[in-house]
Parts: structure tokens; sequence; C-alpha cells
């Protein structure tokens, strides 16, 4: 028996509204996949399960609001070792599912699908088909009242279901989202002793790199500068364990691996900082897809649980907005925000010599619990001269 | 506001443009001593005289192409063809010749010429007078037909068919001449577009010429059983006005076209596709159309009357569209 809670989806989640099941009873699952969309005051998040299994029953409907750790679904794990055992199981057939993985016993007739010949169209008319699938009702359950039966405008507008809170959702989620920025902010500053550095990066040597190795690359390949920058990041933290990872019940947990939290800025205000998963193992063409990718989703609001609740380090990046450096506020539990501001061109002395160069101001923002200012530095020196030898990244 | 027949408004636009421009004349089959086959043209040989009020012998081919020699020769001549049953004979003149024109002189040549024919049943006067062929020559690029059903329009819309470069073939429903009605000062006209001659919102009925009396009685018959209709009339049988046509189809979602053409290859036809082709999400029923029975037009009264579109085959077909 395996119990699906409702994860955090980050520290400032307390509770989620379930939007939609992705499965259905007796569904085949397998780790990793989507089986649920929950809002969170962020954004609408899919929900990936982390064992392989049957699904049993979904105990939460749709629209329900419940808080962080409640069980939403039951499943049969298929051969895996059983869950520690719950005191409370009322595990109503606990034996077949470990010994028999190949078939368990599901509910009687469990339907043969593919061997059913689709259902012939229903009747409906133009309008009618496209006003269902604006508001979402299926025509399949609408009684039709036009010529021959037939599914007329006016029927899929009484099966609509009636707009439940009139409020629109924006304005709200706007307010919801400014709360959990607020929540998650207060509970940093207030339990996070922040120690703060900085570090100015000459980066003619990237930039001339990365000019070369985007005249081989199509137009719409190019690499950003954003996406070099992450991977020097995730590069050095290798060495750096003590700033990737968390701070959880009065001690640091190192992260598995450099999950990197990347700050986008939404439309609508707020922000979010999904991760993009093990950075400093990435190609710089991957994650310029997987950075782009990621935007796009953040801004629709389609995230995945384990984007959400993965980031084992912070990246910040205003250099866009036009300001020099970014000193950010550490999103608990983690315990590292490194910020690049602007690229700027500065007189910059190098082997005797001075000259005009881009420099950028990398800056750390680091937990004190969890490192020590001479760490931090010696952290932001290494990535200075990771930046120095573009052609590793 | 005055009351005036259609043929009175008919008359009265002719004489005004003849009075007007010295290079109009009319000439067709008794147009002048016997005062036009539907009485059009009466008193205008005497007002105006022989030589802009022509008699031509029976032949629609010559007179036709004479009326396209005059136009190239810079006069603005009107046409009158009996019926459209007879306008076959002058097809070459319009089809291969006038409205070809301006295309293979590579616009050199325009030809103003406006042609008047009588179409439609009705007042039996047997299958070889009573068609509907206005879709015959909607189907040809290089004209502009109209089909006036107001008295307003039969007034109105020879003075801008005149005006216009190219041909113009005007259709005058025979049913529509005795009609009477008001005839606002001034009254305003173009050759472009469709118009609601009764607003509605839950069936539009779209319809010209002659059938457009009929529509309208239709349209009062389904308000009596609460169903709201609109009534469209094309006025411009080519180039259709799309606009007002996909206007009212989206408001009503659901349309009954009225045609006294036979259905086969119809006017009708053509406007399903256009609705389909540019409304087709926003019907929320099946089109539906009353045109006439697919038989030569019978002289009996009772059995000509049957073959035509009327106003309770109208309503039948409106009904059908709901549920």
């Amino acid at each position: 028996m395996i119990e699906f809670k409702l994860p955090s989806l980050g520290a400032d989640m307390d509770q989620g509204k379930l939007l939609e099941w992705k499965v259905k009873p007796g569904d085949a699952v397998k780790r990793g996949q989507v089986i649920a969309v929950v809002d969170t005051s962020k954004a609408a998040v899919e929900v990936e399960i982390w064992h392989d299994g049957v699904v049993d029953e979904l105990i939460t409907k749709p629209g329900e609001t419940i808080g962080v750790g409640t069980v939403m679904a039951k499943l049969s794990g298929a051969g895996e070792p059983a869950v520690p055992p719950k005191a409370a199981a009322p595990a109503p057939k606990p034996a077949a599912a470990a010994t028999k993985p190949a078939a368990p016993a599901r509910k009687p007739a469990a339907v043969p699908a593919p061997s059913i010949p689709p259902p012939l169209r229903k009747p409906a008319s133009p309008a009618a088909r496209k006003r269902a699938h604006e508001l979402d009702v299926d025509i399949d359950k609408v009684t039709g009242t036009g010529p021959h039966g037939a599914v007329a405008l006016a029927d899929i507008e009484k099966a609509a279901p009636k707009p439940t809170t009139p409020a629109p959702p924006a304005p709200d989620r706007q307010a919801e989202m400014r709360k959990a920025i607020a929540a998650a902010m207060s509970r940093s500053k207030r339990e996070i002793p922040h120690y703060y550095l900085s570090e100015a990066i000459p980066m003619h040597r990237a930039l001339e790199h990365l000019a070369r190795a985007n005249e081989a690359r199509p137009v719409t390949e190019r690499v950003l500068m954003g996406a070099l920058q992450l991977k020097a990041v995730a590069l050095t933290l290798r060495h750096y364990r003590e700033l990737n990872g968390f701070w959880r019940d009065g001690g640091f947990q190192p992260g598995a691996g450099v999950h990197v939290g990347v700050a986008i800025s939404l439309r609508q205000g707020g922000l979010v900082a999904p991760a993009i998963h093990d950075v400093d193992e990435r190609s710089l063409e991957e994650l310029m897809r997987a950075l782009a990718d990621l935007v796009k989703r953040a801004r629709a609001g389609s995230l995945r649980s384990s984007e959400m609740s993965d980031p084992t380090v912070t990246v910040t990046n205003l250099g866009e907005q036009g300001v020099e450096s970014v000193l950010g506020v550490i999103y608990p539990p983690q315990v590292a925000l490194v910020g690049f501001g602007r690229i700027v061109e500065r007189a910059w002395a190098e082997d005797g010599a001075l000259r005009a160069a881009p420099v950028v101001t990398a800056t750390l923002s680091g937990d004190h619990r969890a490192s020590d200012g001479h760490r931090g530095a010696r952290f932001l020196a290494a990535l200075r001269e990771q930046l120095q030898r573009p052609e590793e990244l | 506001m005055k009351k005036i027949s259609y043929r009175e408004a008919m008359r009265e636009a002719l004489r005004e443009a003849l009075a007007a421009d010295p290079r109009v004349f009319l000439m067709g089959e008794d147009v002048g001593r016997y005062g036009g086959t539907y009485a059009v043209s009466k008193g205008l040989l005497q007002e105006f005289g022989p030589e802009r009020i022509r008699d031509t012998p029976l032949s629609e081919l010559g007179f036709t192409g004479a009326g396209i020699g005059a136009a190239l020769g810079g006069m603005r001549p009107i046409v009158e063809v009996m019926t459209v049953n007879f306008s076959l004979l002058a097809l070459d003149q319009i089809v291969n010749t006038a409205s070809l024109y301006r295309h293979m002189s590579g616009g050199q040549f325009s030809v103003p010429l406006v042609i008047r024919m009588a179409t439609g049943a009705g007042r039996q006067i047997a299958a070889q007078h009573s068609h509907s062929l206005e879709n015959w020559y909607a189907h040809i690029p290089g004209i502009k037909v109209l089909a006036p059903a107001t008295v307003e329009d039969a007034r109105g819309m020879l003075a801008p068919a005149l005006a216009d470069p190219d041909p113009v073939v005007i259709f005058e429903h025979a049913a529509l001449y005795n009609t009477e009605g008001e005839l606002p000062e001034p009254w305003s006209t173009d050759i472009k577009s469709a118009m609601v001659r009764k607003p509605g919102s839950a069936v539009s009925l779209i319809t010209y010429g002659g059938s457009l009396p009929k529509t309208l009685e239709a349209a009062q018959m389904l308000a009596k059983e609460g169903i709201d209709a609109e009534v469209v009339d094309l006025r411009v049988l080519r180039p259709l006005d799309d606009e007002t046509i996909m206007a009212s189809v989206a408001k009503c979602r659901r349309a009954v076209i009225v045609d006294e053409g036979w259905k086969t290859g119809s006017l009708a036809a053509e406007l399903m596709a256009r609705i389909v082709e540019q409304a087709f999400y926003e019907l929320d029923a099946p089109l539906a159309r009353v045109c006439s029975e697919e038989v030569p037009m019978p002289y009996a009264k009772h059995m000509e009357q049957a073959a035509l579109p009327q106003p309770d085959k109208i309503v039948a077909a409106a009904k059908g569209l709901f549920g």
C-alpha cells in the first residue's frame, strides 16, 4: 500500500487545491509520472508520483483544498519493498501485491477498454461543440433539445457548471502569491543569519568564448550568458557542498545533486524559482533549452512538483534590469543564493596593464548556520576562476 | 414619404435617367409604342421620342450586342429583355462579350451597359416565361447583378447602375410590379450591400427579389409562434455581401435561404456554401432552404403556387431548425 500525499511544493506552501487527477483507479503508474495537477498559491503544478504501482483509490476530489501531507490517493506497489508499516493502516488486502506483482486482482471485470467499439458521435451543432469546448462541458452527457435531438448551444450553456466564485481568479492569485512570498521571505530573514559577499569578475574571456561558440550555432540555438553563468555556478558548487543543500531540523543536509533554482519573474507580478536538475552535468545547449522551457512554463503556470520542491540553491540574475549587483534573500530551506548583476565595461588592471574590460559583480548570500564567510569567499573566487576558463563549461 | 408602385418607381427612375443624361437611351422589345411588356416604359416614347425609346425586333442577341456597341461608343444604353428566359438568346453577348471586354482589352474598354429583365413566376404565364435564372448571371465575373425587391430599390438602383463603368444586370420580379410601398424622400440606395429588412434574433431568413414579400410574411407568422426571425434582403446577387449575411447568421445561429430558383446549383446553394465556409462554428442547427420545386413552372394556378416558395413552406423550414 502506497499513500500518495500532497507534497510540499516549496517552503512557502502549506496547502494546495486539487485541480485535476491525471489517473483513475485501476491505472498503472510509473515513477516520475504526473498524476495530479495541484494549484498552489503560485501556479498550477503537475505533481509526480515517486513509486511504480497501480492506483486503488482517489481520495481527494478535484476542487478540494487540502493541507500538505494529506493522503490524496492509495496505490498498490508492484513488487517493491513495502513502505514502513503504519499502525493505523487498515490494509484491506496487503498480501497480494507483495508476492504476485504480475496480476494484482483488480475489481471485477476490469474494463477491456480497447475492444469496445467507439460510440457513434452524438449529434451536436457546431456552435454547441465550440461552446462545450470553451466551457469544458462533456457533450455526451448533455441532453439535446435541438432538431433531431441534437445538442444545441442552449443545452451546453444550461449544462455548464455555474461559476462558483464570480470573482475573477487572477487578482486573487496575485494576492495569494504576494502572501506566499511574504511568508517565505519573512521566514528567511527571521531564521537565516545571512552573510553577504561580492566579487567583480572579468567577463571578456567568457563573452569571447560564447560569441565564438554561438557563431557555429543556428540562431535559434544560441546560448545566452545566463546559461553559462548557471553552469559555472553548478560546477563550482560541486566543491562547496555546504552551499548546496538544505537546513532542516537543526542541521545541514547536502543536496543529492546540483539542482539550481532559477528566479523567474512573472508578468503579473511575483516570482517563482523552479529547479533545473543536475545543472553541473548538462551541456550548455541542453541548459539553454531547459532554461527557455522553464521560463515559458513558469509564465504559463505549468510547473512540475519536482521543479518546485527540488532546488538545492538559487541563482538570480537582475542584470537585464540594469542593476550592477543583487544581494538576495535565501529561499528556505536552501542555504545559499548566488546573484549576478549587469555586465558593465570597467577600467580593469591585469598583468600590470590597464584595459577596458566587461565585468560582472557576482554575489553570494550565505546561511551562516551552514557555512562561513571564509568558505563563501573561496567559492566566489573559484567561481571567478571558473569563468576565466569558459571552455570547460 | 409617398405611396408608389414598384412599376411607377421603375418608370420614374428611367425618366430621371433619360432627363439627366443625353447619352442614356432605352431599347428593347415593345418598350416604345406598346409601353413595355409590363408597362414600365408607358408614356416614355411620347416624352423622349423614338431616338431614345427604341423598339427592337425579336432578336435578343442582336439588340443586346447593339447595346454593347453603343456603350463602347460612349453611350449609356439601357437594354430591356422581356424575361430572363429570353435572355438566354443573348447569353453569348453578355457572357462572352460584355463581361469580358475590360479583361480582353487589357483595361482599354469598359462596357457601361445596363440590362433590365423581368424574372420569376406567379402570374400564370407558363414555363417559358416564368423561371428564375438569376444564378446563371450571378455566376459570371465581370458583371454586377442586382435584384431590387422594394419600391425604394426600384426607384434608386438604376442611377448607380448607369454610373457603374461595367455591365450591370437588373432583375425585376414580375410579381413585384403591382406591389406598392412607401418611398422615403430622399431615398438612399447603394448597389453593393445586403440589408436587414426585419431585425430578429432566432433565425435568419435570407432571400432576394420576388421572395422578399413572402419571406416577410413568413417572419410575421413565425413571430406569432414566438420565433423572432430576421429577414435579410440580398439586393445584390453578385458580388454577394458576405459581411451582412455572416453577421446575421452569427447573430441568429440558424438560417433558411429562400430562393425562387431551382434547388440544384442554385444561389441558395452558393449561400449555404459560403455560410459553412465562413460561419460554420456559429451555427446551432443545420442550414435549410426553400426553393422552387424542380419542375418546369406549371401553368395551372394551384400547381404554380405549389411549385413556388410560399410563406407556409418558409415557416415549416424555419421551425424545423428548432427542437
